[in-house]
C-alpha cells in the first residue's frame, strides 16, 4: 500500500514539479524556436507515457497485491497486445523523430547570406575574428601562433591582412543577421555555448567546426565553454552583445586589423626611465616596492602586464570599486601615462629593472600551499613565472602582502567585478577556492619559496 | 538459430528431452578459441579502421610507393613472413602427428614452432632496428607509428602463444593423446590465424597511398 | 596443475582442502563471484565518497578548502570511471554472472575454472593500479571519465602525467580480465547447459548476462585500441589523436592527429557499455518480478528478442554521444534514427515488466520493492533518453546537467536498484541466511525516494543550461539565485542517500551472523539455482547427478498444479496436482 501511494505521489509530484518549476529554459534569443517546439512535442509524448505507465504500475501493485489463497493468472504471452504496443510505440517515436530531423536539416544547411565570425578557443579564453572588407577570412593554423600572432593567422595570406581581431572575450553581433560561426581551437577541446541561442558546438584543434543562428533579441548573453578543457574550464567565460546593425558596424571599425596588430613597435626603455621617476616615488626607484606606501614591487613584471594594468586603471576597469582605496590612487596616477608611447616606454623600462630580494610577511604551511598552488600553476606557471599566452602575470618574487590583498579583493569582489575585466572575473572564480585566510597564507608561503 | 529463438518453451512437451548445450571438451575449447579470435579480429579491425582514417590526413607519408621508401621493396618482410609460415607449418605437423599418435614427432614439431615464432619476433625487431637506422622513428610520422604499433601488437599475441606452447611442450608427455590432439589443433588454428593477420597487416603496411585512398573511400572516410 | 571441471558425469573437480585454496586461490565460481562482488562494492564505496565530495562542492561552494578545481575534476573523473567499469561491469558480470551462470544452467562450475580465477586476480590488479593513481605525483587524472585527448595528456588537466598513464594501464588490465571472464561465461552458457536446458528455457538473467558478455567481448577492444594509441601519444609522442597544438603558449611537437577519432573509438565501446550494464540488470529484474509476482514473465520470447535486438543495435548508435563534437553533421540523421529505433524494444521490455504484474499475486518483499522501483526510475530515465537521442534537442541539452541526470537515472540509479533487488533476492542462496526485512525496506525507501529527489530536479538545472563538470557556477546573467538552493538541496539528498547505504552494509554483515536460516527455497522460485541440494550450494553445485530440466523457468501458478510454482527440474509426472485436475498449459491466454 505504501508503495502504491508513493508511486502515485511521485507521478503527481513529478508533473507538479514540472509545471511549477521556476527553472526552465532561458528566454530564446535566436531563430531556433523550432528546437524549443521539438522539445515541447517530446515533452508531451514522453510525459503522457510516463504518467500512463506509472499509473498503470501503481494500479497493478494495488489491485494484484498478495491475497492468501489467490493464484496469479497464467499467461505466457499475448501476441496481439504486444503487436499493438509495439505499433503505438513506433508511432510515438516517429512523431518525435520526424520534426527533430527536419529541424536538424535546417541546422546543417547554413544559409548563403550568413555573415562569418570566427571563434578561437584556448585554455581558458576566447578570441574572435571577423573578415575584413574582402568578406573572406585569411587562413589560419596553430603553427602560426606566436606572442604577436595569438590567433595563428597565416601572415602570408593576403586575405587575412584586413581581418578584424577581438583579443578579448567580448563579442558583438548584429541583430537579425544570420551568423555563421566557425570554430577553431588552439589547444584542447572547447565548446561554444550561448544558452539563449540554443545551439552549441565543440571547438576541435586541427579542424574547423560550424554552427549558425540569427540573433533575435538585443542584450548581453553569457558565453560558456561546455566541453571539459582542464582546470579552469569553469572560468572560461565571455559575453556576446547583440546590438543594432549600426552599432555593430561602428564597433567593427574600432577593431584592429591583423596587419595593424603586426606593426606595433616595442617600447624604448631608455626613454621610459624619465617618466618612471614619478612612479618610483612610491614603488621605489628600482621598482622594489614599498609596503609602508602600499606600493607593490614592479621589478620582474613583464611589460604586457604593466601595460594592461595601467590601461585598466585609465579605463576604470580596475580601481573603480569604492573599497579599493589604493586602486583609486592608481587611477589618478595612471593618467600620467595617457600617451600610449609613454606607457609603452615606461613598461619597457620596468621590465628591465633588476630583481631585488623581498621580505616575507606571512607564515603558513608551504606543503598545503603547494597542493593549493597546483590549480594556480596551470596558468601562472609551476614556478610562478607567469605566462603571456594565458595572460597570467608573474607571481614569483612578488611581495606576499600585495598578493594577499589582491586575493582578498578578488574574493570580496573589490577587484575584478567590472564587466570588462575578463581576467579579473576568472580570478574571482579561482580565488574562491581559497576558503579561509589560512589557505591564503599557506598558498603565499609556497609562492615565497619560488 | 531463428527457429531456436522462436521456441515456445513454456509448452514443455517436445523439447523435454533436448540435450541442452552439453558438450565434450573439444567443442568447449573450440568455442572459447573462436570467441577469442573474434575478439582479436575486432581489435585488429578497429586498429585498421583508425589507420585508414588517419592515412587520409595530409601529414601521413606511406612507407611504400616511392623508390626511396623503406617498404617499396620489402624483402626483409618477405623473409619474416616465410619464418612465420614455417612456424605455422610446424604446428600443423604437430597436430597431425598427435592424431597419428607419433608423440615424439609432435613434440619436435611443437619445439620447432616455438623456435620459428621466436625467430620471427627477433626478425621483426631487426626490421625495427633497420627502420630506426634509416631515421624512421616511431613519432616522426603516423605511418611509422602504425608500423611499430601493428607489429608490436601482433608480436604480443605471438608471445602469448609461445607461453601456451611452453606449457604444452612441458606437459606433452604427461598428457593423454586425446588432450594433446585438442591442444595442438587449437594451437594450429591460433597460429594460422595470426599468420593470416600478419599477411593482412603486411599487405596493408606496404601499400601505396593510392590504395589507402581507395580503401578509405570504401570505408566512407 | 590445471583442473578441468566438467558439467558431465566425469568428475574431475578441483577439490580445495586448505582455507587458502578454498577462499583465496579458489577456482569455485561462487567464491570467485563473491570475491568480485566484495572488491567491486568496496571500490564502489570509494566512488560513492568521491561523489559526496563533488556534491559538497556543488551544493556549498566556497566552504571546503580541500576541494579545489583540480581535485574536483579528479573526483568527477574517478567517480565516473569507477562506477561504470569497476563497480557496475564487474559486479554485474564478474559477480552475478559468475554466481548465477553455472547454477542457473545446471553446470558444476564454469568450463575454465582456472581462467576464471585468473580473471578475478587480474581484475584486482586493475583496481590496485587504478587506486594507486591517487598516490602518485599529480594525482589521478581529471580529464573526465571520457578521457578525451588532447586535454587528457596535456598540461592544464589534473593528473596529465602519471595519473592518465595509470588510468589507461588499469583499463587495459581490466579488459584482459574481462576477456578471460567473458570467454568463460559465453562458453559455459553455450556448452555446459544441463540436459533439457534449451536456450529458450534459460532464465532471462542468463540471457541478459549472455548478450551483455558478447557485447563486452566485442566492445572492450575499442577501448583497448584507444587506450593503447593514447599511451603511444603520451609516452612516445606519436600523433594518433594529437593535432598541432599550442599548449600554454608553447608549440608542441604533435601534428595532424584527430581528437574526434578517439571519440569514435571511445563511444564505439562506450555505448555498448551502457547495455553491458543494462542488459544483465534487465534480465535479473525480470526474474525477480516473476518470482515475487508469482507469475510467468509476460512475453518471454519478446523479452529475449528485445535483449538480442538491443544488443545488436547498441553497436550502431554510438555517435549520438557526439552530436556536438564537431563531427560531420550529416551523421546526426543516421544516429538519431538508430537511437530512437532502439527505444522500441526497450519500451516493450518496460511494458512486459508491468504486464507481468497484471493479474499477478504480488508479494511486496524487499527485492520486489527494488524491482518495482526500478520500473519507475527506468521509465523516467529511458524517456529522457528520447530527448538526448533526438539530435536537435541535444543541441541545447548536451553537456548540461540534463545529461548528468539522464544517465544517472538510466545507468546509475536503475541498475543499482536492480543490483539491490538481486542482492536481496539471492542473499539467502549465497549465505543461507535471511536478511533483516525491516532494514531492507528502510534501505529501499531511502534509496528510491532519495535518488529521485537528487535526479528529478537535476534535469531542470539542465533545462536552465547549467553546464556539467563546472567546479563553481559563479555569477551569470541567466541562472537565477534559486538554482543554488536547488543545488544545495540535491546535495543534502545525495548525502542522505549515501549514508543510507550503510543500512545495507550493516544488514548484509549482521544477517550473515545473526540472520535466520533461510531454508532451501525461501521465495518458492522455479529456476535451478534454488533447487540445489544444499543452500548455499556446495562445491560442485549439485549432488551426484546433474539436475535434468523439464520446463522453462517461469512455470508459476500453472492452472491445475497444487503449488503456485513448478521447479524447472520437475517432470510433468511429478507435479503435485489439485484434486481432480490436470496441468493446463496453454499456448496463449
Amino acid at each position: 500500500m505504501k508503495l502504491v501511494i508513493a508511486l502515485l505521489l511521485l507521478v503527481i509530484g513529478t508533473v507538479a514539479f514540472h509545471f511549477l518549476s521556476p527553472w526552465w529554459f532561458t528566454p530564446l534569443a535566436s531563430n531556433w524556436g523550432a528546437i524549443d517546439d521539438t522539445i515541447g512535442i517530446t515533452f508531451w509524448i514522453t510525459g503522457i507515457v510516463f504518467v500512463l505507465v506509472n499509473l498503470f504500475l501503481a494500479y497493478c501493485v494495488y489491485k494484484f497485491r498478495f491475497k492468501k489463497g489467490h493464484k496469479s493468472d497464467y499467461e505466457p504471452e499475448n501476441k496481439k497486445l504486444e503487436y499493438w504496443l509495439t505499433g503505438i510505440t513506433t508511432l510515438g517515436v516517429v512523431a518525435m523523430l520526424a520534426p527533430g530531423l527536419v529541424v536538424w536539416a535546417q541546422f546543417v544547411d547554413i544559409p548563403e547570406e550568413a555573415k562569418i565570425v570566427e571563434v578561437v578557443g584556448q585554455q581558458w579564453q576566447w578570441g574572435f575574428r571577423f573578415p575584413g572588407a574582402d568578406g573572406k577570412l585569411g587562413s589560419a593554423d596553430n603553427p602560426f601562433v606566436s606572442t604577436t600572432n595569438p590567433l595563428g593567422i597565416n601572415p602570408s595570406d593576403p586575405a587575412g591582412q584586413d581581418d578584424r581581431l577581438v583579443l578579448s572575450s567580448e563579442l558583438k553581433l548584429p541583430l537579425g543577421q544570420p551568423t555563421k560561426v566557425l570554430l577553431r581551437s588552439k589547444d584542447v577541446l572547447h565548446n561554444f555555448t550561448v544558452p539563449q541561442f540554443r545551439v552549441k558546438m565543440d571547438l576541435v584543434p586541427g579542424t574547423i567546426s560550424k554552427l549558425w543562428f540569427t540573433p533575435t533579441r538585443e542584450g548581453r548573453f553569457d558565453i560558456l565553454c561546455m566541453e571539459l578543457c582542464g582546470i579552469a574550464h569553469y572560468a572560461m567565460r565571455g559575453y556576446v552583445h547583440v546590438v543594432s546593425p549600426q552599432e555593430y558596424n561602428k564597433w567593427l571599425t574600432t577593431l584592429p586589423t591583423f596587419a595593424e596588430t603586426q606593426q606595433g613597435g616595442s617600447g624604448d626603455a631608455v626613454a621610459g626611465e624619465n617618466s618612471y621617476i614619478s612612479c618610483g616615488a612610491c614603488h621605489g626607484q628600482q621598482g622594489e616596492g614599498n609596503a609602508s606606501m602600499n606600493a607593490p614591487k614592479l621589478a620582474g613584471l613583464s611589460d604586457w602586464y604593466i601595460t594592461r594594468q595601467i590601461k585598466n586603471y585609465q579605463n576604470g576597469i580596475r580601481g573603480s570599486h569604492k573599497d579599493d582605496i589604493f586602486g583609486q590612487q592608481m587611477v589618478g596616477m595612471a593618467q600620467i601615462l595617457a600617451d600610449p608611447v609613454t606607457l609603452r616606454n615606461v613598461a619597457a623600462y620596468i621590465s628591465t629593472l633588476e630583481e631585488t630580494q623581498t621580505t616575507n610577511t606571512v607564515e603558513g604551511n608551504a606543503d598545503k600551499g603547494a597542493s593549493l598552488y597546483v590549480t594556480c600553476g596551470a596558468c601562472h606557471g609551476r614556478q610562478g613565472e607567469g605566462n603571456f599566452a594565458l595572460n597570467a602575470p608573474r607571481l614569483a618574487g612578488q611581495q606576499d602582502w600585495y598578493l594577499k590583498r589582491q586575493l582578498t579583493h578578488f574574493k570580496k569582489g573589490i577587484r575584478g567585478t567590472n564587466a570588462k575585466d575578463q581576467y579579473g572575473k576568472q580570478m574571482i572564480l579561482m580565488a574562491k577556492m581559497l576558503t579561509s585566510e589560512q589557505d591564503i597564507n599557506d598558498l603565499l608561503t609556497h609562492i615565497n619559496t619560488f | 538459430m531463428f527457429a531456436t529463438l522462436r521456441e515456445k518453451s513454456w509448452l514443455n512437451s517436445p523439447s523435454a528431452t533436448a540435450s541442452g548445450g552439453f558438450n565434450s571438451e573439444i567443442s568447449r575449447k573450440t568455442v572459447a578459441l573462436r570467441f577469442f579470435l573474434a575478439v582479436i579480429s575486432v581489435l585488429f579491425s578497429l586498429f585498421i579502421v583508425t589507420f585508414l582514417a588517419r592515412s587520409q590526413f595530409p601529414d601521413f607519408q606511406a612507407l611504400a610507393g616511392q623508390a626511396w621508401q623503406p617498404f617499396t621493396n620489402p624483402q626483409q618482410l618477405w623473409v619474416n613472413t616465410g619464418i612465420l609460415l614455417a612456424a605455422s607449418v610446424a604446428i600443423q605437423f604437430a597436430s597431425s602427428s598427435a592424431k597419428n599418435n607419433r608423440l615424439l614427432a609432435a613434440n619436435i614439431a611443437i619445439a620447432l614452432c616455438g623456435l620459428f615464432t621466436l625467430a620471427f619476433i627477433g626478425a621483426q625487431i631487426l626490421v625495427w632496428q633497420h627502420l630506426i637506422d634509416l631515421g624512421y622513428f616511431v613519432a616522426s610520422n603516423p605511418a611509422n607509428s602504425y608500423f611499430y604499433l601493428f607489429t608490436a601488437i601482433h608480436g604480443l599475441h605471438l608471445v602469448g602463444g609461445i607461453f601456451v606452447l611452453l606449457r604444452l611442450g612441458l606437459r606433452s608427455t604427461a598428457q593423454t593423446q586425446n588432450s594433446l590432439i585438442i591442444s595442438t589443433s587449437l594451437c594450429a588454428n591460433y597460429w594460422h590465424y595470426l599468420l593470416l593477420v600478419w599477411v593482412l597487416l603486411f599487405a596493408l603496411l606496404t601499400s601505396t597511398p593510392d590504395t589507402y585512398k581507395t580503401l578509405a573511400a570504401l570505408c566512407g572516410f | 596443475m590445471e583442473h578441468v571441471a566438467i558439467a558431465d558425469q566425469v568428475e574431475e573437480l578441483h577439490n580445495p582442502s586448505s582455507f587458502i585454496s578454498k577462499y583465496v586461490w579458489s577456482q569455485d565460481h561462487k567464491v570467485i563471484a563473491i570475491q568480485y562482488g566484495i572488491t567491486a562494492i568496496l571500490v564502489g564505496l570509494v566512488a560513492l565518497v568521491l561523489s559526496g565530495l563533488m556534491r559538497l562542492q556543488l551544493g556549498f561552494p566556497e566552504s571546503f578548502d580541500f576541494i579545489d578545481p583540480s581535485s574536483y575534476l579528479q573526483f568527477v573523473t574517478m567517480h565516473g570511471m569507477i562506477m561504470v567499469i569497476y563497480l557496475l561491469t564487474a559486479l554485474l558480470l564478474g559477480g552475478f554472472g559468475n554466481y548465477l551462470i553455472p547454477l542457473m544452467i545446471g553446470a558444476r562450475d564454469m568450463v575454465f575454472p582456472y581462467l576464471n580465477m585468473l580473471s578475478y586476480w587480474t581484475y584486482l590488479l586493475a583496481v590496485i593500479v587504478l587506486l594507486a593513481s591517487f598516490f602518485v605525483p599529480g594525482g589521478p587524472t581529471g580529464a573526465g571519465w571520457t578521457l578525451y585527448p588532447p586535454q587528457a595528456i596535456l598540461d592544464g588537466t589534473p593528473g596529465y602525467d602519471m595519473g592518465i598513464v595509470l588510468m589507461l594501464l588499469s583499463l587495459a588490465i581490466f579488459i584482459v580480465a574481462f576477456t578471460m571472464g567473458g570467454l568463460n561465461y559465453v562458453t559455459t552458457i553455450l556448452q555446459a547447459r544441463t540436459k533439457g536446458m534449451t536456450l529458450m528455457r534459460m532464465p532471462l538473467s542468463i540471457w541478459g548476462i549472455f548478450v551483455a558478455t558478447i557485447l563486452g567481448l566485442l566492445a572492450f577492444p575499442a577501448l583497448l585500441v584507444s587506450a593503447i594509441m593514447m599511451l603511444f601519444d603520451k609516452l612516445l609522442s606519436t600523433s594518433f589523436f594529437m593535432p598541432a597544438i599550442v599548449s600554454m603558449g608553447e608549440q608542441l611537437d604533435y601534428t595532424g592527429g584527430s581528437p574526434i577519432l578517439f571519440q569514435h573509438l571511445f563511444w564505439f565501446f562506450g555505448h555498448p557499455e551502457v547495455y553491458i550494464v543494462a542488459l544483465p540488470a534487465f534480465g535479473m529484474v525480470s526474474d525477480v518480478l516473476a518470482v515475487h509476482a508469482r507469475k510467468n514473465i509476460f512475453g518471454y520470447r519478446m523479452m529475449v528478442w528485445a535483449i538480442v535486438a538491443i544488443g545488436a543495435m547498441s553497436f550502431v548508435v554510438w555517435a549520438h554521444h557526439m552530436y556536438v563534437s564537431g563531427m560531420h553533421p550529416a551523421f546526426g540523421f543516421f544516429f538519431a534514427t538508430t537511437t530512437l529505433i532502439i527505444a522500441v524494444p526497450t519500451a516493450i521490455k518496460v511494458y512486459n515488466w508491468v504486464l507481468t504484474l497484471w493479474r499477478g499475486n504480488i508479494h511486496l518483499t524487499t527485492p520486489m520493492l527494488f524491482a518495482i522501483g526500478f520500473i519507475f526510475t527506468f521509465t523516467h530515465g529511458g524517456l529522457t533518453g528520447l530527448f538526448l537521442g533526438n539530435v536537435v534537442i541535444d543541441l541545447p541539452l548536451s553537456d548540461t546537467y540534463f545529461v548528468v541526470a539522464h544517465f544517472h537515472m538510466v545507468m546509475g540509479v536503475s541498475p543499482i536498484l536492480v543490483l539491490f533487488a538481486a542482492l536481496y533476492h539471492w542473499y539467502p542462496l549465497i549465505t543461507g541466511k535471511m536478511f533483516n526485512a525491516t532494514l531492507g525496506k528502510l534501505h529501499f525507501w531511502c534509496t528510491f525516494l532519495g535518488t529521485y529527489a537528487i535526479y528529478l530536479p537535476m534535469h531542470y538545472l539542465g533545462f536552465l543550461g547549467v553546464p556539467r563538470r563546472y567546479y563553481a557556477m559563479g555569477t551569470t546573467d541567466f541562472i537565477p539565485e534559486s538554482a543554488q538552493t536547488l543545488n544545495a538541496s540535491i546535495t543534502v539528498a545525495a548525502i542522505l542517500v549515501g549514508l543510507a547505504q550503510l543500512i545495507f552494509i550493516a544488514n548484509v554483515i549482521w544477517s550473515i551472523f545473526k540472520g535466520e536460516k533461510s531454508g532451501p527455497n525461501p521465495w518458492h522460485a522455479t529456476s535451478l539455482e534454488w533447487q540445489a541440494e544444499q543452500i548455499p550450494p556446495a562445491h560442485g553445485n549439485w549432488g551426484e547427478k546433474l539436475p535434468e530440466v523439464h520446463r522453462w523457468a517461469y512455470d508459476f501458478s500453472v492452472p491445475g498444479a497444487r503449488d503456485d510454482y513448478i521447479p524447472q527440474n520437475m517432470s510433468n509426472d511429478d507435479v503435485p496436482l489439485e484434486p481432480g485436475q490436470t496441468l493446463q498449459i496453454r499456448e496463449e491466454h
